[in-house]
C-alpha cells in the first residue's frame, strides 16, 4: 500500500443497518489514486450499500467513513427519471457541475453517445443511458469514481470497450476507482485490489489472491478461480468496437 | 396610477406570476401539489391570527405556513402514517382550527369568500410591495439553491453523493413555498393558490423540451392568465382567483392541442 496522502476514501469496519437488518457490516477498504478497487459477491451480498456508505448517502452507519475528496462522480445501480421532467442527455451532463460544451462533447463521444445529445433522456434505451451515465460521470474529472455495475445493459462488445475506457480514465485522470461488477473475467484483469463481500467481507487482496482463497471459491464455485488462473497471461490487444485490433 | 385598484392588481398579479412559474415547475417535478394545498389551507389559521393581534397577514402567513412545514416533516420522521394521510391531517385541522378562530373573533368582520378566492379590490400599495421585495428575494433564494435542488430532484443519490447537500436544498424549498403561498394568498385565494403553482407549469410540460424552456413557459402561461384572468374578473364580475385559475385552464388545453400536432408528426 502507498502513503497516505493517496487515500480518497477510507471505510473503517463501516456497517449499514436497516429495520434492525444488517445490509453489511464491518467492510474496512480503502480507495487510493490511481487504483482500481473492486467489489464482488452475490446478490443481496451489500455491494451497493457499501458504495453508499462511501459515498456518503447513508449517514447513519456502524464504524466511520473517512472521505479526502469532494470531486466524485457516480455511476448508481438503479436510477429512474421522472417523465414529468423534461430532460435532454446535455441537461442531464451539467446536473451536478456546470461545464463546457467541449468537455461534455469529449466526454459523451469517449462513451460513444455523442449522437444522442440532444435525445430526450426517456426515449433512451437501457444500454445508451448507461453510456450518458458513465459520460457524465466522467466528464467532471473526477478524484474518486465510484461505479455501481456501470456497463449493464450495454452489448458484448460495447462491454469490453468501456471496461478499456474506466482502465485508461483512472489511468489518466489518477482517480481512483471503486467498481461494482459481475463480470469476473473483468474484474480479475483490470483490478489492482479485490474485496469480496458476503454481508461481511470474505476475503480481499490482489486478483490472484482472492481466486486462491477458499471462501472466493465456496461463494462462485471452482469454475470462477479458473476463469481468473486464465487471467494470468494477459491479452496484448483489444479489440475496439469499430472491430479494429489495437496494442495494449 | 396606482390608485387604479385595476392597475394594482395587475401589477400584483404579474409579480405573482412571475415567481409561481419557476415554483411551480419545482412542484410539479417534485410530486408536492398536495403538500402546497397543505400549506395553502393552514394559511387560513395566519390570516386570522394576523387579524386577532393585528399583524401584517403575509408575513404571519408565512410564520405559520412554515411552522406547518416543519410540523409534517417532524411527523414525517416519527409516525409510521404514510405522507398523503399526514398531509390530509395538517390541511384540514388547520383549517378547521382557522375557522374556529374566525368564530371567536365575532369583533372583526370577515370576508370569507375574499380570503379563499381572492379579491383584488384587497390589493393596497404595501401588498404590492410585498409581492414585488418578496417575490424578488424568493426568485434570487431559488436561483442560489437551483443546482442542488434540481439535481436531487432528478436523483437524489446522484446529488448526495457528489456532494451537493439535498437535504439543506429540500428545507430552503419548503420555506420559498410558506413565502409564495404568504405574498400571493390576496390575489387568488386560499383554495386556488396551488393552481396557480400547478397548472401554468402543467401547461409548460406539455409544450417544452427542456427543464430551463419549462419554467419560461410556465412564467408566460402565468402571466398570460394572470392578464386574462382579471380582465375578465372585471368584464364579467367574477372574483378574481377562479377568474386567473380558469384562464390558465383554458391554455392548459390549448397546450394540449400542441402535443396532439407534435404527436402526429411524430408518426
Amino acid at each position: 500500500m502507498s502513503s497516505d496522502q493517496n487515500i480518497l476514501v477510507k471505510l473503517n469496519k463501516a456497517g449499514f443497518s436497516l429495520n434492525n437488518k444488517w445490509l453489511v457490516r464491518g467492510v474496512s477498504l480503502q480507495v487510493e489514486k490511481g487504483k482500481i478497487v473492486t467489489l464482488i459477491g452475490p446478490n443481496g451480498s451489500g455491494k451497493s450499500t457499501t458504495a453508499k456508505i462511501a459515498l456518503g448517502i447513508y449517514k447513519k452507519i456502524d464504524g466511520s467513513v473517512e472521505k479526502y475528496t469532494n470531486k466524485v462522480g457516480y455511476v448508481p445501480q438503479k436510477i429512474s427519471i421522472d417523465w414529468t421532467l423534461p430532460l435532454r442527455v446535455n441537461d442531464f451532463m451539467v446536473l451536478t457541475e456546470s461545464l463546457d460544451k467541449e468537455t461534455i462533447n469529449e466526454a459523451l463521444s469517449l462513451t460513444g453517445v455523442i449522437h444522442l445529445k440532444d435525445k430526450n433522456l426517456g426515449d433512451l434505451s437501457g444500454g445508451e443511458f448507461q453510456r450518458v451515465l458513465l459520460a457524465r460521470a466522467i466528464s467532471k474529472k473526477p478524484e474518486l469514481l465510484v461505479l455501481d455495475e456501470p456497463v449493464q445493459g450495454v452489448d458484448f462488445t460495447g462491454e469490453i470497450a468501456l471496461y478499456e475506457l474506466i482502465k485508461k480514465i483512472s489511468d489518466e485522470l489518477n482517480c481512483g476507482i471503486l467498481l461494482i461488477s459481475h463480470d469476473l473475467h473483468t474484474v480479475m484483469s483490470a483490478t489492482d485490489h479485490v474485496v469480496c463481500l458476503n454481508g461481511h467481507v470474505c476475503c480481499s487482496g490482489s486478483p490472484m489472491d482472492v481466486a486462491k482463497n477458499n471462501e472466493y471459491k465456496a461463494l462462485f464455485g471452482e469454475q470462477a478461480s479458473q476463469i481468473l488462473s486464465r487471467y494470468e497471461h494477459r491479452h496484448d490487444h483489444i479489440h475496439t468496437s469499430e472491430g479494429e485490433i489495437k496494442k495494449n | 396610477m396606482l390608485d387604479d385598484f385595476f392597475i394594482r392588481a395587475l401589477i400584483a398579479g404579474i409579480g405573482v406570476a412571475i415567481v409561481t412559474g419557476p415554483l411551480g415547475c419545482f412542484v410539479v417535478w417534485r410530486r408536492l401539489s398536495y403538500f402546497g394545498d397543505t400549506l395553502a389551507h393552514s394559511a387560513l389559521l395566519g390570516v386570522t391570527l394576523a387579524y386577532s393581534m393585528e399583524f401584517n397577514i403575509a408575513f404571519s402567513v408565512f410564520i405559520i405556513s412554515s411552522l406547518i412545514a416543519l410540523t409534517l416533516i417532524q411527523l414525517q420522521k416519527r409516525t409510521n402514517l404514510p405522507g398523503d394521510a399526514l398531509l390530509g391531517l395538517l390541511a384540514h385541522s388547520s383549517l378547521a382550527v382557522g375557522l374556529v378562530v374566525i368564530g371567536f373573533l365575532s369583533f372583526i368582520r370577515f370576508d370569507i369568500m375574499g380570503l379563499l378566492f381572492g379579491d383584488i379590490l384587497a390589493v393596497t400599495v404595501d401588498d404590492l410591495l410585498i409581492i414585488w421585495i418578496g417575490g424578488a428575494l424568493i426568485l434570487l433564494i431559488l436561483k442560489l439553491i437551483w443546482k442542488p435542488l434540481f439535481a436531487s430532484t432528478v436523483n437524489y443519490e446522484l446529488a448526495e453523493a457528489e456532494g451537493l447537500n439535498p437535504d439543506r436544498a429540500k428545507a430552503i424549498f419548503t420555506i420559498l413555498m410558506a413565502a409564495i403561498i404568504a405574498i400571493s394568498i390576496k390575489m387568488v385565494g386560499l383554495l386556488l393558490i396551488t393552481g396557480m403553482l400547478i397548472i401554468p407549469a402543467a401547461m409548460a410540460r406539455n409544450i417544452s423540451s427542456s427543464p430551463q424552456k419549462m419554467v419560461i413557459y410556465s412564467i408566460i402561461g402565468g402571466l398570460l392568465s394572470v392578464i386574462l384572468g382579471l380582465f375578465s374578473s372585471l368584464e364579467f364580475n367574477t372574483a378574481s382567483g377562479p377568474s386567473i385559475i380558469a384562464a390558465s385552464l383554458f391554455l392548459f388545453i390549448l397546450s394540449l392541442l400542441n402535443i396532439k400536432q407534435s404527436i402526429k408528426l411524430k408518426n
